[in-house]
């Protein structure tokens, strides 16, 4: 039977990345996109550019804590910020589905506004199609943004090494458990909010403080457990994660409970995770602990000689177990 | 709420194991305990904690995962309906992915075949209501602990006129397949830690015939480590002194009785049939068939149709490994041919399958 594209190819695990691999980096190939990080970085007349973009397809368009508007706005400006630029604009596409109510449209616009000028970004481009109905689900965004490269070192896997410590600005798996509970065919009630934020503010203040920030990543799709076999692959490192101090709200991790899930590999949309100097892990933990949007930040874990290139947690009872990559979507349990 | 990191402690964990190991001394001969359910099977990995137990003492992992045990049979007739004319399968997400004798649901999408992903068969009902020149199948898989939610949804079709709802049960209990288990010398099944989900419907009750009957020490055990700890701390010290009861360690969730409602929901809409198990093959009343009260809303009685007769890998030993004779890695397909990306038997499919478990965090360790 022909090979096709299914629903996991999409989802940020292991299935997302050999499409990426053999299909877009063998055609694309370039020494811009080959580190596949966020954003491209590249020098043009002597400033360092970063540039990013992505399609947001989020169902339900309105979920607790958020819109796909704010969404589209704060995870561009994110894959911006990681990369350690500070955004200047962003530009935004929709495609709407016909019969999409213009209240809907006009809600999430505004809220589109209300997320860039909260970030200091302009939105100076866009463009809009409309198709036939049953050909999108209600509306999907892109943004595309740009930004320029306020980190003085070069923030990439090869720094890295041995003793380094990982730290995250706060709870995990908000933004997934916020978006299911707002998904009709759910019936369950929780207070759980979305965590999308844009991080822009939060990282700039972590960069101008600290001096040993080595590597920055968002864990989106696919989670913490993704991102970090994304920045271990291939490295002469591997990194062991603390479940005791990995910050998780009580009610996600019931939720999960409930449901079969591992909150190592939901979604987060106002998370960062930095890799940091051992002596400096400290001093930037209190650093982005001074900031709204890191007050529960937590080291989590350490960068480890041995084995090279895989993910560990450590468990709460003492034992230590592999963290793999998602190799399809989470689906609650079936008893 | 501290609920959930009170049963995920470190110390009290090195205490029950200390207590494992000095019974294990005690009892001094090798003992395979079974858990029968998938969280089970998952939580053990995703803790460790074979790595904490004495060599000598064995947890299997038991067909206690409902997509692992869904015979080839079923998928076939679900992807034969799939392919009928104005018919939608409304399904859980998991079945999707899980190889017939020729092909998946998925592979079917593809080609053509109406299938749609639900989370509760009251969302396939919404689907029947949307759609009402055509007819939903809904895949009825699950033991105790979904089957009520099935019934509830026959339930509300039959009295609302939802006549486009249909069910296609493939719905099975727990209890028998476990007195199979016993019965097969081959396996030498010392205790049983019985699933706690299913208890919550059932009760502690359904599992008394094991202790009486065929002397196996049964404890209903909870998911997280410590439940786990000391459910098998509880099994060794009545195999120690040579009892056979039935232990009750998830209190917080699980009553002697269980949800009467429910039990009474399911017997409402279910009758008993015999059923085929993937690796364990026809067990007497395992099975839950719909009532005739309720046949107009039984696919199989609708929709009649014939399928092919079902054949399975000859080299995937999903059938070993649900019976708990065999391990993932005695398998010569395993991690090879058979990953999660391309699954080739259902363990690997379901998220609570053994073969699943062992893939997603075994990695690096063997």
């Amino acid at each position: 039977m022909k090979k096709k594209i299914l629903l996991a190819h999409g989802s940020g695990g292991r299935l997302a990345h050999e499409l990426i691999k053999d299909v877009f980096l063998r055609s694309f190939d370039n020494k811009f996109l080959r580190p596949l990080g966020d954003s491209a970085i590249f020098d043009k007349e002597k400033i360092r550019w970063a540039f990013t973009t992505d399609s947001y397809v989020i169902r339900p368009l309105f979920f607790p804590g958020g819109d796909i508007g704010k969404l589209a706005v704060c995870g561009t400006i994110n894959d911006l910020a990681v990369a350690g630029a500070a955004p200047l604009f962003l530009s935004c596409a929709l495609i709407i589905e016909e019969g999409l109510e213009f209240s809907t449209l006009e809600k999430i616009v505004s809220s589109i506004k209300e997320a860039a000028e909260g970030a200091g970004v302009q939105i100076i481009t866009g463009d809009t199609k409309v198709v036939e109905h049953g050909g999108a689900d209600g509306l999907f965004i892109n943004t595309s943004g740009v930004g320029i490269v306020r980190a003085r070192e070069d923030l990439s896997p090869g720094r890295i090494e041995a003793g380094d410590r990982i730290i995250i600005n706060g709870t995990i798996g908000d933004h997934s458990i916020a978006t299911l509970s707002g998904r009709e065919e759910f019936d369950f009630q929780t207070e759980i909010e979305s965590d999308c934020a844009p991080l822009n503010d939060l990282i700039g203040m972590a960069l101008s403080g600290s001096q040993d920030i080595k590597m920055m990543r968002d864990p989106t799709r696919g989670g913490v457990a993704s991102i970090f076999n994304e920045i271990v692959s291939g490295q002469s490192f591997g990194i062991e994660l603390w479940e005791e101090k990995i910050p998780i709200k009580e009610e996600v991790m019931s939720i999960c409970e409930m449901l079969g899930f591992d909150p190592l590999y939901l979604a987060n949309e106002g998370k960062v995770v930095l890799i940091a100097k051992e002596e400096g892990a400290e001093k930037l933990l209190s650093i982005l602990r001074s900031h709204p949007l890191g007050k529960e930040s937590q080291i989590m874990g350490k960068v480890i000689p041995e084995p090279k290139g895989k993910v560990y947690l450590r468990t709460a009872i003492g034992t230590r177990r592999v963290v793999d990559m998602l190799t399809g979507e989470q689906l609650p349990r079936i008893c | 709420m501290k609920y959930l990191s009170e049963f995920r402690q470190k110390e009290p964990a090195r205490r029950l194991v200390r207590k494992i190991h000095q019974l294990m001394e005690d009892i001094d001969r090798e003992i395979s305990l079974m858990e029968v359910c998938g969280t089970h099977t998952m939580a053990v990995f995703r803790y460790g904690i074979t790595d904490l137990l004495p060599e000598k003492l064995h947890l299997l992992a038991g067909p206690g995962c409902p997509v692992c045990v869904t015979s080839n049979d079923y998928i076939d007739k679900a992807i034969a309906y799939a392919h009928q004319d104005k018919v939608i399968i409304a399904t859980f997400g998991d079945m999707v992915k899980v190889p017939g004798s020729r092909s998946s649901l998925a592979q079917e999408v593809s080609e053509g075949a109406q299938v749609k992903v639900v989370y509760s068969s009251l969302e396939a009902i919404k689907i029947a209501q949307r759609n009402p020149q055509k007819k939903i199948v809904f895949l009825g898989i699950g033991f105790e602990t979904t089957a009520p939610t099935v019934a509830a949804s026959i339930l509300m079709a039959s009295k609302g006129d939802i006549s486009n709802y249909l069910v296609l049960s493939g719905h099975k209990i727990m209890p028998p397949a476990m007195q199979a288990l016993v019965e097969d010398h081959q396996i030498g099944i010392d205790g049983f830690l019985c699933p706690g989900h299913v208890s919550t419907i059932t009760g502690s009750k359904i599992y008394e015939f094991l202790a009486r009957k065929y002397r196996i020490p049964c404890v209903v055990a909870g998911f997280e480590p410590l439940d786990i700890l000391e459910s098998i701390h509880l099994l060794l010290s009545q195999k120690k002194l040579g009892q056979a009861k039935v232990e009750n360690e998830y209190r917080r969730a699980v009553t002697y009785q269980g949800n009467l409602k429910a039990q009474k929901l399911m017997d409402m809409v279910f009758e008993k049939r015999s059923t085929s198990w993937r690796g364990i093959g026809e067990i007497p009343g395992s099975g839950l068939k719909i009532r005739k009260e309720y046949s107009l809303l039984d696919a199989e009685v609708r929709l009649p149709l014939k399928v092919r007769k079902s054949r399975e890998h000859p080299e995937c030993i999903c059938g070993d490994i649900l019976r708990g004779l065999k391990s993932p890695l005695d398998c010569s397909l395993f991690k090879k041919v058979c990953t999660p990306s391309h699954p080739v038997g259902a363990c690997m499919v379901s998220s609570e399958g053994t073969c699943a478990a062992y893939y997603k965090y075994s990695e690096g360790k063997f």
